[in-house]
């Protein structure tokens, strides 16, 4: 028999017992929608997840450091590799060179410093940190008041929010809200600070002063590293308060104090690293401590890892942080899941059940089939396609039950969100790849229940079937 | 004589259309072993209209079943068509019983969820007959038995005989070169089943088909039946020509004749 055939026939005998078959069906609804609310609401958990954390840059970023530096985070790679007093430094020509590998997005020095910054003439020493412009993409800006930095070079500053206070000489009350960045930032956005830094100058050229300098006549390169220390100023103009926590783990973020990386960089501000990279500065090309790669895709990360790793540099990523996250959701997805088929394997025992009752009930008409030329196949089919039909309809509907359950849950869980004054979130999500493999799951699990009353209708005896009324 | 008109009709005239030897059919049921066909050997002849004949029990039913590939002998052949049915698969059975028999029945086997014209439609299903072909071939066969009002009614709303006479148009519907028929008047009254049988004479006779008809009714055979087969404890007790009904078909043949 053809498939319209089987199809018009199969559809004909699920409305011949129409309550039955509509119990059956709402059944396997039921099961569907109890898989697709548990997987929706895993993958939604997920993909919140995610999507803060590569927000936070915490998984897009590979750290490179010098093996040279002793602060380093891998401690087995040190023993491998060259001793720290041979390898190479983190030059802006290495930065170049990173930069420039597959699949890199930027490569930024990380600058930090420790610095006084004066404000309506009273001076507050603090950590300064340089931001890429990137940055602004960062979730920790995106509630900044006021604005991010204009330019990449412009003398702008945002604070952080215990600085701002402290600016204000204003101090948290204890067990009182957290203060309203919004009421910080008015009294502060395009007021000026000063900061008063020190300067590396790189030293002079040694064809003009080799035989003066006391530090080691003779040897250029030695000469090539000297510089001197000038002590500066800088305006800045506030332009933004954030709400950040200063402790936190994201690398860029910890400081109180934010310039952009263009205006840091031609600072030249004197870093911890300057000391110990006497002997080794090449002129005056920068040295940096330590330089944060921004890559493509997370996926990406252990390639340009090794990739840099070859270079002859130490680095470090998070990338085990989120591998262990995976597995989190995968172990909590697949739990979900089971405990949503468990519905589904209840409601493909009613599928048996409804078909075992076609068959007593239908046994005539089988048999009656079967005198007129229907071969084994031909019944084995049409109760195939019944289950199946069974399945596709009741994985429909199972899908857009679950969807709705899934949106009724998302909506109570934001009114209570907002009532603790936190943001609404999107934690469900039913992506197509789930739609269409629940109404499949629910096709094939109706097919496998199908598989024994389908058996036993084919195995009929014709002659038994039709010999009583 | 008869079968010499009906020849040019039927290509295999001169082999059987049906020929069973030492055909047996056993079963158990619980200690007891009934032989329900116990050695039967029979040939009819291609066109042949045939009366098998006994009391209940007599196995003339299950002669027809295992003639109709709904039933397989436990041994002995049965060859209708140049195909002995004890050796084809269920499959190949499944096709004979679609294309080779139709089949009407005492209690009419209609489907009743369906109307008269899906119920005629439906072997064609099984035969994968096109779509578009399959609505006016069963409307014609409809038209054949004098249903073509009734086309979309279901069977209960139908009477006894209507309801036979659309499994008689079901019966034909693949073109089958044997009709068979279990007690085909058995539930109707008698005017209506001599409607009935003069269908299938019609049949027999225009289409040349081989009938085979199990009934008790002794008179109904005689009427209509160019041979009455005697059934008894699963054996063939009695074979004998009816010259009643042959001369009835020479009549009906002349009248024919006649007309035309």
């Amino acid at each position: 028999m053809k498939l319209p055939d089987l199809t018009e026939l199969a559809m004909r005998n699920l409305r011949e017992s129409v309550l039955r078959n509509s119990l059956t069906t709402i059944g396997i609804s039921v099961g569907v929608a109890s898989l697709v609310a548990m997987l929706s609401l895993g993958i939604g958990l997920q993909q919140l997840a995610s999507r803060r954390l590569m927000k936070s840059g915490l998984f897009d970023t590979v750290v490179v450091t010098s093996r040279r530096d002793l602060r380093n985070f891998n401690r087995e790679e040190e023993r491998n590799g060259p001793a720290p007093a041979e390898s190479k430094i983190l030059e802006e020509s290495t930065r170049i060179e990173i930069e420039h590998l597959p699949n890199v997005l930027e490569a930024n020095p990380d600058i930090r410093f420790i610095t006084e910054l004066r404000y309506e003439d009273k001076p507050h020493l603090t950590t300064v940190a340089a931001l890429p412009a990137s940055a602004k993409s960062n979730d920790a800006f995106e509630s900044v008041q006021g604005h991010f930095f204009s330019s990449d070079t412009a003398p702008e500053a945002i604070l952080q929010k215990t600085f701002a206070e402290e600016l204000l000489g204003r101090t948290p009350k204890p067990g009182l809200d957290e203060t309203n960045v919004a009421d910080l930032a008015a009294p502060l956005l395009g007021k000026e600070l000063i900061m008063r830094y020190a300067q590396r100058e790189a030293g002079q050229k040694p064809s003009a002063s080799t035989h003066e300098n006391p530090l080691a006549p003779g040897n250029d390169s030695l000469a090539a590293a000297a510089y001197s220390v000038i002590s500066r100023e800088q305006k800045l103009k506030i332009v933004g308060v954030a709400d950040l926590d200063p402790e936190s783990m994201r690398g860029p973020t910890r400081g109180r104090v934010f310039v952009p990386l263009g205006l840091a960089e031609t600072l030249h501000v004197m870093q911890p690293t300057d000391l110990r990279e006497i002997s080794r500065a090449a002129g005056d090309q920068p040295v940096y401590s330590s330089v944060s790669v921004r890559v493509k895709n997370p996926a990406q990360i252990r390639a340009t890892e090794d990739a840099i790793k070859k270079m002859g540099f130490n680095t470090f990523s998070i990338l085990d942080a989120t591998r262990s996250l995976q597995q989190f959701f995968a172990v909590l997805d697949l739990f979900l899941g089971i405990f949503g088929s468990l519905a589904l394997a209840v409601a493909s025992i009613g599928i048996v059940n409804t078909l075992v009752m076609a068959i007593l009930e239908r046994r005539r008409e089988i048999g009656i089939m079967k005198a007129i030329g229907a071969s084994d196949v031909d019944v084995k089919k049409l109760f195939f396609a019944e289950a199946g039909a069974m399945g596709i309809l009741g994985g429909i509907v199972g899908v857009v039950l679950g969807w709705a359950i899934g949106q009724v849950i998302n909506l109570g869980t934001n009114v209570y969100l907002k009532r603790q004054s936190l943001p609404p979130e999107h934690f469900w999500a039913v992506p197509w790849w789930l739609v269409g493999s629940a109404i499949l799951f629910a096709f094939l699990v109706s097919l496998g229940a199908g598989l024994y009353p389908a058996g036993r209708a084919a195995r009929l005896d014709p002659v038994q079937a039709l010999r009583y009324e | 004589m008869g079968s010499a008109e009906k020849s040019p009709l039927n290509p295999a005239a001169q082999a059987p259309a049906i020929h069973a030897e030492q055909l047996c059919r056993h079963y158990r049921m619980g200690e007891t072993l009934i032989r329900a066909v116990d050695g039967v050997n029979l040939k009819v002849r291609s066109g042949e209209f045939v009366a098998l004949l006994g009391s209940s029990g007599s196995g003339k039913s299950s002669v027809l079943n295992l003639i109709a590939g709904l039933d397989r002998p436990t041994s002995g052949s049965v060859i209708v068509q140049q195909q002995n049915l004890a050796q084809l698969s269920r499959e190949d059975l499944a096709k004979y019983r679609l294309h080779t028999v139709g089949m009407v029945f005492q209690s009419f086997n209609l489907i009743p969820s369906m109307t008269l014209a899906e119920n005629v439609e439906l072997p064609m299903r099984f035969a994968e007959v096109e779509r578009g072909k399959r609505d006016s071939l069963a409307r014609e066969a409809l038209a054949r038995v004098g249903l073509q009002a009734r086309m979309n009614h279901r069977p209960s709303e139908l009477s006894g005989g209507e309801q036979q006479r659309a499994a008689l148009a079901r019966a034909l519907i693949n073109r089958p070169q044997l009709l068979l028929a279990d007690e085909p008047t058995g539930n109707l009254d008698s005017h209506t089943g001599t409607e009935i049988m003069d269908m299938v004479r019609e049949f027999n006779q225009q289409l040349g088909m081989t009938v085979v008809m199990v009934t008790h009714e002794r008179a109904l055979a005689e009427r209509y039946a160019e041979r009455l087969i005697f059934l008894a404890d699963g054996k063939l007790v009695g074979d004998e020509p009816n010259a009643a009904a042959a001369a009835a078909i020479e009549a009906d043949n002349v009248q024919q004749g006649v007309r035309r």
